[in-house]
């Protein structure tokens, strides 16, 4: 299979056994870093010490702590990240990773040869020697202020990245920032609902037969994820 | 060489909602049918258990229960002059994989056409002139009418109890019903859905500027029911997590909630999961198909031999699969000669986010819970000034409230930081979602074939899409959209508006509707299309291809209700006629 050479590459980058090239044929709906990761401890499983200062001084501004509550950083999201990037996703398991490569149009989609985790690396590492070229600081040891610059102009692709398209990188971080914020807790984010909580969404629950018709009411129970009410805190093994 | 099997009478490909209908019909007929799914087995217990259904990431996000683009996916461009590129992770359109495919995890959202929907040209010819319709377009009338139709939806309605309230019994047009449809025989099986917050609101703005809103009719059951197969079915909890997931509570149909406890216990029934069909298999004549080559879990290529082959593999597969086995003549564009591949078409579709005052729960709800107006569709008003043709049904959904994908925040509000929190603080539970859900209607440049470059896991080159939206729908879309944001501004309590309109070129990206139609479009004639009215392929009569491929054209409706009744008509014409004396039906 062409994918093979690839994927070990990236294998050794994480710490996931992800062996892609089984039989083909085989579909692993659910490879082992797809269940819950509340069993494991916080530590980084695909990010680097520095990748992982920026991951959540990026979090602590996309999704800031302030008068309405925790922010990302607080709710576990670098650590969801970390294990999206280590899992299947990271590894781009289910995409259609065969050359030949071109640049696309917008219409087109996605045309990077980089699976997430990949792109992660590729985009923290520039990053970092930019912040450092411009403001003569890793980013994490930025001021929020500045911080808050170097993401914007991100989002309005106006960083020229040495490898990887910053807005690419931008909207990814982004997308799974909130992925954390948002997601059951079992998956290391939204941790104690912070992310449930702030917008009043009750979670895993299965029957509003009752409820649905007494408009205007705030449903009354608070949120319960899949593992229950505690939502899987991160529990120590 | 590969491995040849037994013979069966019928091998059917693709076991979702085509593959069922046609497997429990096939064998009440006698036959002894296998079914190959490329996917895994399924079932409400365990797989869609309440215990784990409710995980947006895995199943909305990650997309666990759809296609996976790494085994295979298409190539897409807007147009024959660029360079197709792969479609590397899923986006305007998730085909399901697996046992019960599609209907696992679409939203229930149940619509008969109207009856001008089947003769789009001649109808809109008659009534605009032949100059109203622009020269790239390649529509054509349905080789059959509403009223051939008409008892097959009602089975297939009966079959998943649709929850509704009929606007047209027999002619006579009824109060709290669409009043546009076609006649039917008789009422829905249920009773509508319990009414959102939202879609009450919206009821009220649309009659207040004197259009006819009504509840979509819904594969979410309203109460209790037990089909006509004796198969139990439970009250819809308005659980929320239902387009995108499976239903743990037996209550949207699907094949698993509506035929599969009755086919498999039959023993002339088997199916093989994890049997990825690659090619159908012809003799030497290139008349007749001989059976499937397919491709287990490890790997190993099997011949299945079967009498009949049934193609149920969804929309574009079986237009993959027809070209991959050199069936029928490949569409060319330039000469607009061939028929694989022709007319391809899709949906177009775009949303206003409409923010209330008043808490709205979002989170309560089901995947065809909302209430539309008609009045803009197909043909129900007069296209003469506006100089395009089609149209749209205009929506407000309650499907649910999944936080990642389904938070809507007001114009301006920024991506990140603290006014993003603020505003999802402010918005989440008083936001809500209209749609304006469009048809689309084929074109001599939109088509499939295949990739000469791209391949798929199995070596087979990959289906190539070549689409873009036309000038015809872009003025459907302006003009039913203006309509929406009246009805939108209509509603009382609303202090804001988004929208999120559908301009410019047809892109990929964003999920938009799994809506793909055409390709192996039923016709008069061989010459003008793939399949006769019974789709059965004129090329080779013991081989028969169901789903929205067989569409000529995309009317304004979400597609599967057409599937379901265009099944179970073609399923009639092989018991009653093409078993006793298998050969071409028409
Ligand atoms: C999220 C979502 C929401 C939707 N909501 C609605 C809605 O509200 N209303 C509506 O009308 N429609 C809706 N649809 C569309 C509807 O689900 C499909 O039209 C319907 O499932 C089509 O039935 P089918 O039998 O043609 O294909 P499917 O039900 O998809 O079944 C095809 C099967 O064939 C299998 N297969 C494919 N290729 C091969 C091969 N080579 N070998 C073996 N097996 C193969 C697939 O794995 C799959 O199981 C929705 C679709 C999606 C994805
Ligand atoms: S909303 Fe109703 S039909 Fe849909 S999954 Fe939930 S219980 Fe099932």
């Amino acid at each position: 299979m062409p994918t093979i050479s690839r994927r070990s590459f990236l294998v050794a980058g994480g710490a996931a056994g992800i062996s892609a090239c089984a039989s083909r044929g085989t579909r692993r709906d659910v490879a082992p870093l797809d269940i819950p990761n509340e069993t494991r401890a916080d530590a980084p499983l695909f990010f680097n010490a520095e990748e992982r200062r920026f991951v959540s001084a990026a979090c602590a501004r996309l999704i800031p702590e302030d008068e309405l509550g925790p922010g990302a950083v607080q709710a576990g999201v670098p650590n969801f990240i970390d294990r999206q990037l280590a899992g299947p996703y990271g590894q781009a398991r289910t995409w259609y990773m065969q050359g030949p490569w071109r640049k696309g149009s917008e219409q087109q989609g996605y045309q990077l040869k980089f699976a997430p985790a990949e792109l992660y690396r590729l985009a923290i590492r520039n990053l970092d020697a930019y912040c450092r070229r411009q403001f003569h600081a890793a980013f994490a040891d930025m001021s929020n202020s500045d911080q808050d610059a170097v993401l914007t102009a991100l989002e309005k692709d106006s960083i020229e990245l040495v490898d990887v398209p910053g807005k690419t990188f931008f909207t990814m971080l982004l997308q799974n920032t909130t992925e954390g914020f948002l997601s059951d807790p079992m998956y290391g984010g939204n941790r104690d609902f912070a992310g449930w909580k702030l917008i009043g969404f009750p979670g895993a629950r299965y029957n509003y037969v009752e409820e649905i018709e007494q408009y205007g009411m705030s449903y009354p129970l608070p949120p319960v994820g899949l593992l229950g009410r505690r939502g899987g805190r991160t529990r120590k093994i | 060489m590969a491995t040849k099997l037994a013979a069966v009478d019928a091998v059917i490909v693709g076991f979702g909602w085509t593959g069922a209908i046609i497997a429990q019909e096939l064998t009440d007929a006698g036959l002894n049918v296998l079914a190959l799914e490329r996917g895994a087995f399924r079932d409400t217990i365990p797989d869609f258990a309440p215990t784990h259904i409710q995980d947006e990431l895995r199943y909305a996000v990650r997309k666990a229960t759809f296609e996976e683009p790494e085994r295979q996916t298409l190539t897409f461009r807007n147009n024959s002059g660029e360079t197709a590129l792969p479609m590397r992770q899923l986006g305007s359109f998730m085909p399901g994989v697996g046992v019960g495919g599609g209907g696992v995890h679409w939203n229930g959202q149940n619509w008969r056409f109207l009856p001008t929907d089947f003769k789009v040209r001649s109808h809109n010819q008659q009534r605009y002139g032949k100059k109203f319709l622009a020269p790239d377009m390649t529509m054509q009338d349905w080789p059959l009418s509403y009223d051939d139709l008409e008892p097959h939806y009602d089975r297939w309605e009966y079959l998943c109890g649709i929850s509704g309230k009929a606007g047209n019994l027999g002619g006579v047009i009824q109060d709290g019903g669409n009043p546009f449809e076609g006649p039917r025989r008789r009422e829905f099986p249920n009773p509508p859905l319990k009414r959102s917050a939202a879609s009450l609101k919206f009821d009220e703005a649309a009659r207040s500027l004197g259009l006819h809103p009504f509840p979509c009719p819904a594969a979410n059951t309203s109460r209790p029911y037990k089909n006509p197969l004796g198969i139990q079915m439970g009250q819809c909890t308005y659980c929320g997590f239902c387009e995108w997931f499976g239903c743990g509570n037996y209550s949207k149909a699907s094949p698993q909630t509506t035929i599969l406890p009755v086919l498999l216990r039959k023993d002339s029934f088997r199916c093989k999961t994890d049997a990825n069909v690659i090619r159908v298999n012809l003799d030497s004549s290139g008349k007749r198909a001989t059976g499937v080559t397919y491709v287990d879990a490890q790997g190993v290529e099997l011949e299945q031999p079967a009498d009949l082959v049934v193609l149920c593999a969804y929309a574009h597969h079986n237009v993959h699969l027809l070209l991959l086995s050199g069936i029928g003549a490949p569409y060319d564009p330039t000469t607009g000669r061939g028929v694989i591949g022709k007319n391809y078409s899709y949906q177009m579709s775009a949303y206003i986010d409409v923010f209330f005052d008043e808490i709205v729960n979002p989170f309560m709800g089901a995947g065809a819970l909302g209430q539309v107006v008609d009045d803009f569709n197909g043909d129900n008003f007069d296209h003469g000034p506006h100089g395009f043709i089609g149209g749209a049904y205009l929506s407000m959904w309650t499907t649910g409230g999944r936080p990642i994908l389904q938070h809507y925040l007001p114009d301006g509000t920024p991506a990140w930081g603290s006014q993003w929190k603020r505003a999802m603080h402010e918005n989440y539970l008083r936001a809500s979602g209209m749609q304006i859900h469009g048809s689309v209607m084929s074109y001599r440049q939109n088509y499939l074939d295949l990739d000469p470059t791209y391949r798929d896991i199995y070596g087979s080159p990959l289906l190539r899409m070549t689409f873009d939206f036309q000038p015809n729908e872009h003025a459907m879309m302006k003009f039913t959209s203006q309509r929406a944001i009246e009805i939108a501004k209509a509603v009382k309590g609303v202090r804001g508006l988004h929208k999120r309109a559908r301009e410019g070129h047809y892109g990929i990206v964003e999920y938009q509707t799994t809506h793909n139609t055409g390709g192996a479009i039923l016709g008069e004639n061989p010459r003008d299309s793939a399949l006769n009215r019974y789709l059965q392929s004129w090329d080779v009569p013991n081989l028969f291809v169901m789903g929205t491929s067989a569409y000529p054209q995309n009317a304004g409706y979400n597609p599967m209700g057409t599937v379901g009744a265009l099944t179970y008509w073609a399923a009639a014409a092989m018991r009653s006629r093409y078993l006793k004396n298998p050969g071409p039906l028409a």
